[in-house]
């Protein structure tokens, strides 16, 4: 039991990397971002290509932590204001369901993109992971690699929700989040914040993808299936909500380790069944705050 | 009655559409053959996006119709051991406006990104268990053939051509009848909820019945369009009910707008075409294209393809 919930957990820390930014962007901007998987694709790709030529060059194998980190950064750092000011920044204003498709358009290019940079073989970065060994628990050996993960993903979710509810910058977010008009009207830069969250959201997909990238093979087509995911977590948690998404990762993360134990068909099943139960009986997530009234 | 035949465009093209694909069924080569079998496959999927998108609905999650229309066919055809198309055709609607109709009764309270993501999370879930499904062939799937189609023995690949003509002609046929469900009391309606609900439930009317119904057919076509689509491969596997595969039908949907019925296959026409010539010549760039091309249609033609055909009105 006690390995489930560990499984379980890993699994959730990932999807609240990946979730986290796709709310926080659904929340100020309302664009649900299918690009959000290709970034993380894109994260992926360039801690593997970072990191393998730092130990091709000779560098330690513990600096390649710091790789993940920076190609993360860099990737998080061009793509996003690239996206924001280039694209999206034209499309404000128009329907939900067209910003959807804006990004479902963008998630096409990316993907050819990214086989043309990197090309369409896999590529093996597993130094970081072996570095650190495994430990026992529960009578099975696991890699350390995991407790690298889970300390990320919470050590964003305490700095995430410390900017958003104990800095000025992160109170007006908030406020932005809650009615974009009023808080134009009041004077806030709103499109500042645009290009800000969205550049957060896309360091935060990439982050995801660079501490990924060790433990499988990063090959084309890797943000095909993470974006569904996600799309589930943050549906279950609530569109726009930081407590909603680590809460919709928790329960799919376990959900999911549980199926894995104890019924593997189920796997899938259980999450967009979950899903699924949400949007019918509260289709506004688990954790959704009353919206503010418009007249 | 006669002269409002004749002024109806729509009608006269869908006629030489007909014709014109009979010919085809008789003269084409065999890839074109296919190819045209696909687009009137995914023209029929889309026809149902299109009548769901005048009523300001946008699914992603039409492949789950489509491929329980595929996977009812072939299981039909090879586990039930019924190998008559015609059937399986039935079968595959009959099976997806079921399912329909009993999901459809939740999803006609969605509206925006909730009924996108609520359709979604369906598609998603039949994906899972077939995924996991071994007797299904998991991720592989399974081939089927047709033996018949309404009677006719299918045999060499010549039946296969009376297969696709008969098959173009129905398909048109239902392309006509939808042509005609927009122009009446409901499709109207469909439009005006798109435009604004609270006035037409001001007007007296349901819009929940018309969403429902709407939901209904949409899903029955894209059915139709799975069964006929694995009867054209001859094999079904979960990637029909993926959430790409959706998205594909959403793309063509943006690429066809909602003008007019013919739209749909025209767009899915372009894109078999495209897709073909694109995977023997450009494989790792066709994504890209295909993004930049529905990028281009929101920004500069968002009632898509049609809009260029259309007639300014004199």
């Amino acid at each position: 039991m006690l390995t489930v919930v560990f499984d379980g957990v890993v699994y959730s820390s990932w999807l609240f990397l990946m979730a986290a930014g796709l709310t926080l962007i659904y929340g100020v901007m309302r664009i649900l971002n299918i690009a959000h998987g290709s970034l993380y694709a894109i994260g992926a790709y360039a801690a593997a290509s970072l990191g393998g030529a730092w130990i091709a060059g000779g560098q330690a194998v513990w600096a390649t932590y710091v790789a993940l980190a920076l190609s993360a950064l860099a990737v998080g750092l061009l793509m996003g204001p690239l996206i924001e000011r280039g694209l999206l920044r034209w499309m404000y204003g128009k329907d939900e369901i067209v910003l959807l498709l804006v990004t479902y358009a963008l998630f096409l290019v990316l993907e050819d993109a990214i086989k043309l940079v990197w090309g369409v073989e896999s590529k093996m970065f597993s130094e970081p992971y072996a570095l650190l060994g495994n430990f026992q628990l529960g009578g099975l050996a696991y890699p350390a690699y995991n407790l690298v993960l889970i300390a990320v993903a919470v050590l964003t979710g305490v700095v995430l929700s410390w900017v958003l509810h104990r800095t000025r910058q992160g109170k007006l977010l908030l406020a932005v989040i809650h009615d974009r008009e009023v808080s134009a009207a009041m004077g806030i830069n709103v499109s500042r914040f645009y290009l800000a969250t969205f550049t957060g959201g896309a360091v935060l997909a990439a982050l995801g993808g660079a501490l990924t990238a060790p433990v499988i093979a990063v090959s084309p087509g890797i943000g095909v299936e993470v974006i569904v995911l996600s799309f589930a977590v943050v549906v279950i948690g609530g569109l726009g909500s930081l407590g909603g998404a680590a809460l919709g990762a928790l329960m799919v993360g376990l959900l999911r380790s549980l199926a894995v134990r104890y019924w593997p068909e189920g796997e899938l099943f259980v999450i967009y069944m979950v899903m699924a139960g949400v949007l019918i009986l509260r289709p506004k997530g688990l954790f959704s705050q009353p919206e503010a009234r418009r007249i | 009655m006669k002269s409002i035949m004749a002024r109806d465009r729509t009608v006269i093209a869908l006629v030489a559409l007909c014709a014109a694909l009979g010919a085809s069924a008789w003269l084409a080569p065999q890839w074109l053959v296919f190819l045209l079998a696909m687009a009137l496959a995914k023209g029929l999927v889309v026809l149902g996006l299109l009548l769901l998108m005048r009523t300001g609905l946008v699914s992603f999650g039409q492949g789950l119709y489509f491929g329980l229309g595929a996977y009812a066919a072939a299981l039909l055809a090879n586990r039930a051991g019924i190998g008559d198309a015609a059937v399986m055709l039935l079968a595959g609607t009959a099976c997806a406006a079921l399912v329909a109709a009993v999901l459809g009764l939740l999803l006609a309270r969605y509206r925006e990104i909730f009924f996108a993501m609520l359709s979604l999370a369906f598609s998603m879930i039949l994906y899972g268990l077939l995924v996991k499904s071994s007797t299904l062939g998991s991720t592989d799937g399974f081939n089927l053939h047709a033996k018949s189609f309404a009677g006719i023995a299918l045999g060499a690949a010549d039946a296969r051509r009376v297969f696709y003509g008969v098959s173009a002609i129905a398909v048109l046929s239902v392309g006509w009848a939808l042509h005609r469900y927009l122009g009446s009391h409901w499709g109207r309606l469909s439009s005006a909820i798109r435009d604004n609900e609270l006035r037409v439930e001001y007007l007296g009317a349901s819009v929940y019945r018309v969403v429902y119904v709407n939901y209904l057919v949409a899903a029955a076509l894209a059915g139709l369009g799975g069964a006929f689509a694995a009867l054209a491969v001859g094999h079904v596997d979960p990637e029909t009910v993926y959430w790409t595969t959706s998205g594909e039908f959403v793309f063509i949907a943006i690429l066809a707008g909602t003008g007019n019925v013919l739209a749909p296959f025209l767009a899915a026409a372009i894109f078999e075409a495209l897709r073909t010539l694109a995977s023997q010549y450009a494989p790792n760039v066709w994504q890209m294209a295909l993004g930049g091309a529905m990028l281009a249609i929101i920004m500069f033609l968002p009632g898509g393809l049609w809009t260029l055909l259309k007639r300014k009105p004199a």
